[in-house]
């Protein structure tokens, strides 16, 4: 086994250990995360070194290849996921750990998600990836229960949408190991296609557009985000849709890239569109501050969906392909960092003024102006405005859809980026109000987490380059040259 | 050629504005050092680039983001032009802004928020790219928005609120544009005009629209200035340099960078574009003037007035000839000038007397002459009295639309200067001719407050005396319209 294997394996086995010994051990549970993020950290960097140098790193578990073995593999796409999750999983423990007012359960269960998110981001086999999808949406669904009474009913109608999904996903799965004898990405793919693999893609999809919470799929999302403990929404929000997504990407793009045509396509960006301009209306429609936040994830999850007829079907080998694909993944990292961020602000502020409710905003900008700041780079983020991770996305999209002639997909997020500005500007504007109300002292060192991870979007577009190199590590159709 | 220049001329304000964010709200003087030394290394380094571009050298840094996606900046005359005006005007702004706020409340913000927005500027001038210039276009749309609700009273962020729906859109247009055209040509620099022969003529103008949409926002071209009269709810400093150097100027300077960098004058005139454009110049002239008459606030009479004069540069740009796009790239900085001479002295009225309506001014000469005198310089410029800055400016945009063959434009000119001696002679009759109120009080004993205003008004009148020196704004667009733009 080489470092890099290694350091794959620690990935997954880390978060496992940590929530393990954080049951046993409740007391030390803060520091067992933090331990195993720093060690998550380090090994992070060892694998991204090795997927820059040599290319994806494989590991296939037992020492058997596959169809008998199972195989992870972190290429650049799995790598830049890891890595999103990694830093928001370190903004949240960060935040819990001085927070300190979660209840015990929060710890083991933040740790399973992790686990299961990064099994989920490398795995290449069909049914492992449905166990770590059923593992993460158990976490999700603990998270958001945390959040109290109130919780409850929101948690159980996300775990009937979630558990639906995942059946979806398995009957498809099944129709897959009928017809090809194997589940194993690559070597579905080298397969021709089979009569029921149409169906088998169809139930997949379904399923985890369910789980993305695609428009019209999408109404547990909204409650479930808004009645978890804020550093539960964050999770929630930043990483959980990412891990169906990912592997819808993977189903396209790796394993079925024949199945697909430009209507199926097309019918998915079309989802998205609907997604963006549904989430940005409800969003304008909210009185509660993490209602806004989590409508908007509805729309900022649509964009998304644009990659397939951006990167996919007949136009996969063409140049603007990895502009499109990478637009993707951009803003996939980036909104999964300011995301994380605006729901770590909307705790803050809820301890501040005791009220979730968009009008105790007024004037606590003066009173916490760490917090407004994060809150502003996050929005601007999440509005696609320069420079961003965000802007380096919509301008990649726009520039693929214009030079693949399909002009009109770039004018989503272009509208969607002022639908974004609309509703975020009403809790800013409140923020600006004259008047400091009444309102609890917050230390500063929580205020800097979500600032930090704000800023970490922002950087993410000045710094776009490397990431971008990165993502185009083992990319199914290569054309490096871009655009 | 140096990469460090650019970077060390975009440093000396993006360094001050990044550590102001972290400073206590108290800690004045460090702040002050702060803002005053960045001005100050910046003009400096400004000056030094004059001597060196003025002897034919350039200067490019280059900063890759993504594929297609890449910083440049490029120090090139016309660049400088921009730059020492916000150079210069920025350092006056910036002792005005200090005396003018004092010790008052929120003031890290502020000064933060106000060396973002000059770093957007510079980098606004040294663009040398398109999508360079819309990165820095964003980064100043967003930097202003603080410095318009600084107050934070109702008629502030509701200034803020119209602000933002009209620029954002406005951006948006601009990026659409920027993205539909590159996808033809490749990215754009502006050292290289693309070649658009994969687009045809109908896309070519709708791209061109597009383009004007954009940057007519900040522009604050008829019918899209909507936002500006409501921005005079800001501090007097901001709206001095919003309607100066930063947000309109940028808007300008966009039109300017579009004719000549990017359809280049040739393709304008081939396709008809020039006139419709010099045509809503001329509207927006007519129409900021006839609006300010209307006006009984001394700012908002500014403001309309802003609206008009603003769009002397692009009616200059739009007439694409030699002389008017000489007269247009001065009255950058003429405009500039006069304008933060007027609203510098707006500020002391307000802040020294509490007189914000036009009665207020009634013999306000006997008690302020000095900022009487300056506002009254800056007011006759602005009419176009020789041999004030005006006159100069308007002189070749006249010359330049006889040249184009356009001598309707001169109407044009006539009929404003014409308006703008209506808005701004009553002004000047009530400060002088007028016997002051029984509660008239103030003084202005404040040099700090008073100077800058002084040095802006006798700039604006040195500029106009010495217009025939190689290193007056005049001689100094000459020699970019001489060295880029003729065959």
């Amino acid at each position: 086994m080489t470092p890099a294997q290694a350091a794959l394996a620690l990935m997954l086995a880390l978060p496992l250990l940590a929530a393990l010994a954080a049951i046993a051990l409740p007391r030390l549970s803060a520091l067992l995360a933090l331990a195993a993020l720093a060690a998550a950290g380090a090994a992070l960097a060892v694998l991204g070194q090795a997927v820059l140098r040599d290319g994806p790193v494989t590991l296939h578990s037992g020492g058997w290849a596959p169809p008998l073995g199972i195989a992870l593999q972190a290429d650049g796409l799995g790598l830049a996921f890891l890595a999103m999750g990694w830093a928001v999983v370190a903004g949240v423990i960060g935040f819990a750990a001085i927070e300190r007012r979660l209840p015990a359960p929060f710890w083991p269960l933040a740790m399973l998600l992790w686990a299961a998110l990064n099994a989920v981001f490398v795995s290449r086999d069909l049914f492992n990836l449905y166990v770590g999808l059923e593992l993460l949406t158990l976490a999700a669904v603990a998270l958001v229960a945390l959040g109290g009474d109130k919780a409850l009913a929101a948690a159980l109608r996300y775990m009937f949408y979630a558990l639906g999904g995942s059946a979806l996903y398995l009957a498809g799965v099944v129709l897959v190991y009928a017809g090809h004898g194997t589940l194993d990405m690559a070597l579905l793919a080298g397969q021709g296609r089979l009569a029921t693999d149409a169906l088998a893609l169809a139930l997949m999809s379904a399923g985890l557009m369910v789980k993305t919470a695609l428009f019209p799929f999408h109404v547990w999302l909204p409650p479930a985000h808004a009645a978890a403990p804020a550093t539960g929404s964050a999770l929630l929000s930043a990483l959980v849709p990412k891990a169906s997504f990912l592997i819808m990407m993977r189903l396209w793009f790796e394993a079925m890239p024949d199945a697909a045509n430009a209507p199926l396509l097309a019918a998915l960006a079309l989802l998205g569109t609907a997604a963006v301009v549904h989430g940005g209306i409800m969003a304008l429609r909210q009185s509660q501050l993490k209602q806004i936040i989590a409508y908007s994830t509805v729309a900022q999850l649509g964009y998304l969906f644009l990659v397939f007829p951006l990167a996919g079907g007949e136009g996969a080998a063409q140049p603007w392909a990895a502009g499109g694909w990478s637009a993707a993944v951009f803003l996939a990292l980036s909104h999964a960092l300011a995301k994380a961020a605006m729901f770590l602000c909307a705790g803050i502020w809820l301890m501040a003024a005791g009220s979730g409710a968009l009008a105790a905003l007024s004037g606590l900008a003066r009173a916490l102006p760490m917090t407004a700041a994060a809150f502003g780079l996050a929005s601007v983020t999440l509005m696609g405005l320069p420079p961003s991770g965000g802007f380096t996305a919509k301008y990649l999209m726009m520039t693929a859809a214009f030079a693949s002639g399909q002009p009109f997909w770039g004018l989503v997020p272009l509208a969607g980026g002022l639908m974004a500005a609309a509703y975020l500007y009403r809790p800013m504007a409140l923020l600006f109000a004259r008047d400091i109300p009444d309102h609890q002292p917050v230390s500063r060192a929580l205020q800097l987490v979500p600032l930090a991870l704000a800023l970490a979007a922002i950087a993410l577009g000045i710094f776009s380059q490397a990431p971008y190199d990165l993502m185009q590590a083992g990319r199914p159709e290569t054309a490096e040259e871009g655009l | 050629m140096s990469a460090a220049l650019p970077m060390a001329i975009l440093a000396s304000s993006l360094v001050p504005a990044a550590i102001t964010f972290f400073l206590h709200q108290n800690s004045h003087r460090t702040r002050n050092t702060l803002s005053l030394g960045g001005a100050v290394i910046k003009l400096a380094l400004v000056v030094a680039m004059l001597v060196d571009v003025a002897g034919g050298a350039t200067h490019e840094a280059r900063l890759a983001l993504a594929p297609g996606l890449f910083l440049l900046l490029r120090l090139d005359a016309l660049a400088l032009l921009f730059m020492a005006l916000s150079a210069v005007l920025w350092l006056l702004t910036t002792i005005y802004a200090i005396a003018y706020f004092g010790t008052k409340a929120e003031l890290s913000r502020f000064f933060g928020f106000f060396s973002l927005c000059v770093a957007a500027t510079t980098g606004l001038a040294m663009s040398g790219s398109l999508i360079t210039f819309f990165l820095f276009f964003e980064m100043l749309t967003l930097a202003t928005w603080p410095l318009v609700v600084h107050k934070q009273d109702d008629k502030s962020l509701a200034a803020g609120r119209s602000y933002l729906s009209f620029s954002l859109p406005g951006s948006a247009a601009l990026l659409l544009a920027i993205i539909w055209l590159e996808s033809a040509t490749g990215p754009v620099v502006f050292t290289d005009p693309p070649d658009m022969s994969a687009l045809s003529d109908a896309s070519r103008r709708a791209i061109f629209a597009l383009f004007v949409i954009g940057v007519g926002v900040k522009a604050a071209m008829v019918p899209l200035h909507g936002w500006l009269p409501g921005a005079m709810a800001a501090p007097a400093p901001v709206s001095a340099l919003l309607h100066a150097v930063a947000v309109v100027k940028a808007g300008a300077f966009g039109v300017v960078r579009l004719v000549f960098d990017v359809f280049t004058i040739g393709q304008v005139q081939a396709l008809g574009l020039g006139t419709p454009l010099a045509l809503a110049a001329s509207v927006t002239i007519i129409w900021g003037s006839l609006r300010a008459l209307q006006q009984d606030e001394i700012k908002k009479r500014l403001a309309y007035s802003t609206v008009s004069q603003v769009s002397y540069i692009v009616l200059g740009a739009a007439l694409a000839g030699p002389a008017a796009a000489v007269g247009g790239l001065a009255h950058l900085v003429h405009q500039g000038l006069m304008k933060i001479t007027l609203f510098f002295c707006a500020g002391i009225f307000d802040e020294r007397c509490g007189v914000r309506r036009i009665e207020g001014l009634n013999g306000l000469g006997a008690r302020m002459p000095v900022t009487a005198f300056c506002f009254s310089l800056g007011a006759l410029g602005m009419i176009g009295l020789p041999p004030l800055a005006g006159f100069v400016s308007k002189f070749y945009l006249g010359l330049g639309a006889l040249q184009a063959g356009a001598p309707w434009v001169l109407v044009v000119l006539a009929a404003s200067t014409a308006l703008n001696a209506a808005y701004f002679m009553p002004l000047l009759y009530r400060l002088w001719f007028l016997t002051p109120a029984e509660d008239a009080r103030g003084d202005e004993n404040v040099p700090a407050l008073v100077v800058p205003a002084a040095v802006t008004a006798l700039a604006s009148l040195a500029v106009g005396v010495f217009a025939a020196s190689a290193i007056s704004p005049l001689g100094w667009a000459t020699l970019i319209v001489a060295r880029e733009y003729l065959p």
